[in-house]
């Protein structure tokens, strides 16, 4: 019988000596090329960490890969960033160089500090995930393919956090990056009535409905669905497995653009909308590459430096991003959620 | 094992970019699961849609949580990825790891699963992916043993996480690592038998760049600041001048609360302590020049989520100091009377932030006991429509 509630390891067992020795008593860093950072100690320590883009689904073959580079290169340790990036920690500069050779030779690449677009945090998909709306890691490869050159330089104003979601539940973070995609549904769900009288709850399929557009069905010992009222968010198929949210003809990806969570300069951003709909195009999503491409490059030609996407497009407004970008601006676009008046303009302060 | 035929996935082999489908093959080649997953997968690309069915309950003897039940459409077609569920086993703080313990956990993942893995999962837990509901046990058996636990799910306290901290940054005001082990440690019982209203998440974040995405991400945030001086290196400082950074253009001008001066003949800069706000964009700028003062400590802030059900929301400031050391009593209280509070009043599928909203923060703040500051708000309210407590007004 196994023991339970462990816990974790303690994380003191998973430091390299140099992190050990020299815990809370870092004095600087500075980058020293794209995806190499040297953190020096109060006493002259010194630590590099090389930054590798993965894919995050990954083999248990590569993962023993980049064990036996930590037991060849870094004492037997190495990290994972917040955004699925693996970090080699080195305490002896002259690794770093043939680290970085044998890295290439592997095909991983090595980047995503500064001012350059880091890996994309991101969810399961169809390779896992019950309410997807697309696919993750398929837009995933698609974008960094493209926007490669992005990752192993820094040559943007700022950095550039990209995010992806396969549905709006949002687990990968995207409400608050500088570039989302996310998943969407444009159909109200099904309700298959036999079903549902075997395995639903009707009380809480009911009270999941942030729009109030389900009420119960007795006759049918199920629920009916509001159609005009419904905005396709897919909790009551999370709640009942006799809904079904999935619609191949009309699931696709929106764009959302300006989130941060950093607090440097200004507060924290939700995104905004600036795409509702692009179809999913599989295996290389192009129209999701071309929008996101397009983005990327207008905010890299018109952003000031030291500006986050967020921030530029603060400056500059909205009615110059959709200008700058092409993109067109609909009845999409003007909130009717939940605190839609706060986005309203209250000014007759605008551009043409 | 039958080879699945793949044209679409298989263009998503090419490209500089690391592919996932290459792992699931590299995967596939050892392990039937994989491979038809493989299958699946080649399937949903044709067809634009997900083969998932809802998940189902599964799990291992004494917990509630920490396996995702995931069964397939397509079992049929795909037999051996009839069952594949998801177990969730909790990181360590920071995401750190020796070679051996990785290895531990590949080694287990061959015996018992896919040997499909995400390093790591949007909370942080690591993620195996896909196996059969008769080899949970032992594979948390084996987990067990090799030294490492479940993490959450469901409707309890996801697995905690945490930004590189004082392991690897200068800019850590609190010990992250530290307190994600010990708040980890100190609540497992929540973890692993979900029994609150829904999801509920902490993130620990070393200074304000919020590098875990704490304010966004968790229903309790905890980001380290000081209540000091910035403290200057003014050589440095002349010395980031000297190699060519336009001070006043990417630093001065752009202190959001206007807070410092640049006398660039005399190489002096000025800041005005009681102005600033703390929001790091000098200090990262100029690393080797500016440092967080030295009177450390956190900022607690509730309520972040994404947008189910009620709409996304960023969390916002209940205590606006506290001093985190061990053993992080006050923290562990006020974790405990936050999560009290909201699993005595919250409705099935409401986070705390919705249960706020719903209930007023002011009825929130009395509860629990904490006095409204300015540092709470960006306003106070603009309209008139507020109540008075029956003590207040005279009978």
């Amino acid at each position: 019988m196994a023991r339970t509630d462990i816990g974790p390891p303690h994380y003191s067992t998973m430091l390299p000596p140099v992190i050990k020795e020299n815990y809370g008593q870092w004095k600087y860093h500075e980058i020293v090329k794209p995806g190499v950072l040297k953190h020096v100690a109060e006493n002259g320590a010194e630590l590099y960490s090389v930054r590798v883009g993965s894919p995050r689904l990954v083999s248990i073959d590569f993962i023993r890969e980049l064990a036996d580079l930590a037991d060849k290169y870094c004492e037997g340790y190495l990290r994972f960033t917040s955004r699925n990036n693996v970090e080699f920690l080195l305490a002896d500069k002259s690794k770093v160089e043939p680290l970085m050779a044998e890295l290439k030779e592997k095909g991983l690449p090595v980047g995503g500090t500064g001012n350059s677009i880091s890996n994309i945090v991101h969810t399961q998909g169809w390779v896992h995930c019950h309410t997807p709306a697309t696919d993750a890691s398929g837009i995933v490869k698609a974008v960094m393919d493209d926007l490669y050159d992005h990752f192993v330089e820094m040559k943007l104003p700022a950095k550039l956090r990209l995010a992806l979601a396969c549905c709006i539940n949002m687990c990968g973070a995207v409400h608050c990056s500088d570039i989302a995609i996310c998943g969407i549904h444009r159909v109200p769900p099904t309700v298959n009535h036999e079903l549902f009288a075997k395995v639903s709850e009707t009380p809480s399929v009911v009270a999941c409905c942030p729009t109030f557009a389900i009420k119960p069905n007795p006759k049918e010992k199920s629920i009916t669905i509001n159609e005009d009222r419904c905005m396709y968010c897919g909790n009551c198929y999370t709640m009942s497995p006799a809904v079904n949210i999935m619609n191949p003809a009309n699931d696709g990806v929106a764009i959302f653009v300006g989130g941060k969570v950093s607090n440097a300069r200004t507060a924290p951003m939700f995104s905004k909308l600036v795409i509702p709909y692009l179809p999913n195009n599989p295996p290389r999503w192009p129209e999701v590459t071309e929008a996101i491409r397009k983005i990327v490059e207008v905010y890299a030609a018109n952003a000031r430096k030291g500006e986050r996407l967020s921030e530029w497009v603060e400056r500059v407004g909205w009615e110059t991003f959709f200008k700058l970008t092409g993109f067109p601006f609909t009845d999409k676009h003007i909130d009717d959620f939940t605190l839609a008046p706060t986005t309203f303009r209250t000014t007759t302060n605008f551009k043409w | 094992m039958a080879e699945h035929k793949t044209p679409l996935l298989d263009q998503l082999e090419s490209g500089p970019w690391p592919s996932f489908v290459s792992e699931i093959k590299r995967a596939a080649k050892k392990n039937a699961k994989a491979n038809d997953l493989l299958g699946q997968l080649e399937g949903s690309y044709e067809e634009k849609t997900g083969h998932w069915k809802h998940g189902g309950i599964v799990g291992v003897r004494g917990y509630g949580g920490g396996v995702i039940g995931r069964y397939s459409f397509k079992a049929e077609e795909f037999p051996n990825v009839a069952e594949f569920h998801t177990v969730r086993v909790n990181q360590p703080a920071g995401w750190f790891y020796s070679s051996e313990a990785l290895r531990k956990v590949c080694d287990i993942w061959e015996k018992h699963g896919s040997g499909l893995t995400n390093l790591h999962g949007s909370t942080g837990d690591i993620i195996l992916l896909g196996t059969d509901t008769s080899k949970l046990q032992t594979c948390f058996d084996d987990l067990s043993d090799a030294g490492f636990d479940l993490g959450g799910s469901g409707g309890g306290l996801r697995t905690p996480s945490c930004c590189v901290g004082p392991a690897r940054c200068e800019y850590a005001c609190i010990d992250t690592l530290d307190i994600t082990h010990e708040i980890t440690m100190a609540f497992q019982d929540y973890i692993h038998r979900p029994m609150w209203p829904y999801k509920f998440k902490i993130k620990v974040a070393g200074c304000a760049n919020d590098c875990v995405a704490s304010i966004a991400r968790s229903d309790f945030s905890i980001i380290g600041t000081w209540r000091d001086n910035i403290r200057v290196d003014e050589v440095e400082v002349k010395a980031y001048a000297d190699s060519g950074l336009d001070i006043f253009a990417a630093v001065v001008h752009k202190c959001p609360s206007g807070a410092m001066k640049w006398d660039k003949e005399n190489a002096k800069l000025t800041i005005k302590d009681e102005d600033c706000v703390r929001c790091m964009h000098c200090i990262n700028v100029m690393p080797k020049a500016l440092r967080p003062g030295v009177e450390k400590g956190a900022s607690i802030l509730v309520g972040g989520k994404a947008p189910v059900v009620q709409g996304a929301m960023l969390s916002w400031v209940i205590v606006p100091f506290i001093k985190l050391e061990p053993p992080y009593e006050e923290l562990k209280e006020l974790i405990t009377k936050v999560t009290e509070w909201w699993d005595e009043h919250g409705k099935s599928r409401e986070r705390v932030g919705e249960l706020i909203y719903r209930k007023g923060m002011r009825n929130f703040l009395r509860d629990l006991g904490l006095e409204p500051v300015p540092q709470m708000v960006k306003a106070p309210r603009t309209n008139p429509y507020w109540f008075w407590w029956p003590e207040e007004v005279n009978k």
